[in-house]
């Protein structure tokens, strides 16, 4: 506390910060004010989608608006579970075994590509690695009419595999694995290995994949929120079936002439709270991603 | 980069003449044609799926595209001729549906993108200190972030309704508004609609590039901080003048980013409409998004070739603001010293 309070006089404490980096000072009363305000913005609208969903109709007609949750919640979600045109909890299901699916996949396959790439000497691989890291930049949600077209020939519109197959490897993951197998799994460990006779596989199972968890993590994590949220491209190819995704059913249920908050909202909290633990549980990670990202772009 | 050649057991030393496959060589061993598998073949297995993917679902449906938007491709309509030429770009020009929403895209991204960025820097330059929970207040951060766009929009949506809507009242306390006729309706005009829309992105996005912003703050290296308090620069001025340059390149990333993103929007205006499932975006398209536009005319009105006329022009005019804000943006934040 003496740190903070020291800031707070400025004038004195010049010849103590002299110097410092931003992130050496100790962040003062007002710092903590303006982040706690930030964390407010950044968090009412959740708490306030549960209040919505735990309350009844009237909640929403009610000037001050209602901030305290209600008792209702339990209600409401019978009823978005009851619903005879939405069937919400297969499509909980359904973005269950998409997010899954395409996570493990990403995993694997990017982990696979990325080992490939930093640790593996094959032609053409420098000019490769260029093409993967290129395709980033491809907005690629602009194939989309041909995507869906794509998808007709298949004869999978309306069908998970439509929504899980163009997932399975992203660009961004094997340019991710690809830097943290670079910087963290030594050469000499790769090469002791071969020569005691270890295959390629034997090596990517028993030193890359223990070495690269941390990245596994991130990787997932983030694969998964990405997944689980996708909304556009499940419902173009979704629609229409009675068995879509969560974001779409959600969709559906705030579609019609009046919208029925208090049960949408209950949907949404529902769709989101496996985020929520997400984020609780793996924060770190996550942030670590997202920063370690930042850096390397 | 390093690369490991491992050093390969003696027996496959062998020199295999190029050119000819090594698979029927009888001197070869078993083991010998797996390890050459192994060293020569494998990484491109490895790799391979990435490429077969991006190929099927990435680079085909590109390419496609631009055959589709040649032709009439109605799923409504059969019988007209096959090729439409250039019919789909013509009908483009001279299409108001499409230079609105092109007008409300571009609104709604300013007041999104510029909003967003600048105050993610600040939220950045807050987490850039050393702070208690430091973790916790970063994770923070990131609740908009995780939050599916579906659930936020939905609550947005309730945030801006004209009576009851939190906006409204918010706004009222602060004089602007008012009850009744009075109040805001936030569906009824364009400025209203891309702020409510505006609003949302800037939401979600803020905290996600605060982040970014850190990692490079963080970077900066120490003594830099230390020569600009001897020339006596105070914490603003820091910020302005050592911080912002020296992050420069991940500020044009994030243009870049919140441009391409910011062109495409399409859940939350999709969403904010009472009326979702018409893809109209408010009933005489105040907030129609080319994103959504494409949508409904693709799946609604079931004219595929015009929809991918329309993603091929949306396509280029990404790629031209986002040259363009990458140009700026060097400009602006003054470039590296």
């Amino acid at each position: 506390m003496s740190a903070i309070t020291a800031l707070g006089k400025r004038g004195r404490s010049r010849p103590a910060l002299l110097g410092r980096a931003p992130q050496d000072t100790p962040a003062g009363v007002g710092t903590y004010l303006l982040l706690a305000v930030t964390f407010l913005f950044a968090a009412f609208p959740l708490y306030w989608m549960f209040v919505i969903a735990t309350s009844t109709d009237e909640a929403l007609a009610k000037l001050p608006p209602a901030v305290i949750p209600g008792d209702q919640f339990l209600v409401n979600l019978r009823e978005v579970f009851s619903l005879q045109d939405v069937y919400f909890a297969a499509s909980l299901v359904n973005s269950v075994i998409v997010a899954t699916v395409v996570t493990a996949s990403v995993l694997f396959f990017c982990s696979l590509a990325g080992f490939a790439f930093a640790k593996l000497r094959f032609k053409g691989s420098r000019g490769l690695m260029l093409f993967v890291v290129l395709t980033l930049t491809v907005p690629n949600q602009l194939g989309i009419v041909a995507l869906y077209i794509v998808m007709g020939k298949l004869g999978w519109n309306g069908t998970l595999l439509a929504v899980i197959a163009p997932g399975l490897v992203t660009a961004f993951g094997v340019f991710y694995m690809r830097q943290f197998i670079v910087n963290t799994v030594p050469d000499e460990l790769v090469e002791s290995a071969r020569v005691d006779g270890a295959s390629t596989m034997r090596i990517y199972a028993n030193i890359v994949l223990p070495t690269i968890r941390p990245a596994l993590a991130v990787l997932g994590l983030l694969t998964f929120v990405a997944t689980w949220n996708d909304f556009q491209w499940p419902l173009i190819t979704l629609s229409g079936t009675d068995f879509p995704t969560s974001m779409v059913a959600i969709s559906d249920l705030a579609s019609g002439n009046y919208v029925i908050y208090r049960r949408v909202l209950a949907g949404a909290f529902i769709a989101t709270v496996p985020l929520l633990v997400m984020l609780f549980i793996g924060g770190r990670q996550i942030v670590r991603g997202i920063m370690e990202g930042a850096v390397k772009s | 980069m390093s690369t490991t050649r491992a050093a390969p057991a003696p027996s496959s030393r062998r020199a295999v003449p190029a050119g000819r496959s090594g698979g029927d060589d009888p001197r070869l061993t078993w083991r010998d044609r797996l390890y050459r598998f192994d060293m020569r073949y494998l990484p491109y297995l490895m790799i391979a799926p990435f490429f077969l993917l991006f190929i099927v679902f990435g680079l085909f449906p590109l390419l496609f595209n631009g055959v589709v938007s040649l032709r009439n491709y109605q799923l409504d309509d059969p019988t007209l001729p096959y090729w439409a030429g250039f019919d789909n770009f013509a009908r483009l020009f001279g299409d108001e549906d499409f230079w609105n929403a092109l007008y409300n895209t571009f609104g709604i991204f300013l007041l999104s993108s510029v909003p967003q960025l600048l105050l993610a820097l600040v939220v950045a330059s807050l987490l850039n200190r050393k702070l208690r929970a430091q973790t916790w207040w970063r994770v923070g951060a990131l609740l908009p972030y995780v939050t599916p766009i579906v659930a936020s929009t939905m609550v947005f949506s309730a945030f801006f309704s004209r009576t009851y809507g939190m906006a409204n009242w918010l706004l009222g306390m602060v004089g602007i508004g008012g009850s009744g006729d009075a109040a805001i309706d936030w569906r009824a005009d364009k400025l209203h609609s891309w702020i409510a829309v505006a609003t949302m992105v800037n939401w979600k996005w803020i905290g996600y590039n605060a982040l970014l912003y850190l990692a490079a703050m963080q970077s900066i290296p120490r003594d830099v901080y230390e020569a600009a308090a001897i020339d006596g620069a105070g914490p603003w001025r820091q910020l302005w003048r050592i911080t912002v340059p020296m992050i420069q390149p991940v500020i044009v990333f994030t243009v870049v980013l919140s441009t391409i993103g910011g062109l495409q929007l399409f859940t939350e205006p999709m969403l904010f409409d009472l009326n979702s499932q018409a893809a109209t975006g408010g009933p005489n398209g105040e907030w129609q998004t080319i994103a959504q536009l494409i949508y409904k005319v693709g799946w609604k009105d079931l004219d595929l070739g015009y929809a991918a006329a329309m993603s091929w022009a949306l396509f280029l005019i990404i790629l031209i603001v986002a040259g363009l804000n990458t140009l700026l943006t060097n400009r602006l934040s003054g470039g590296r010293r």
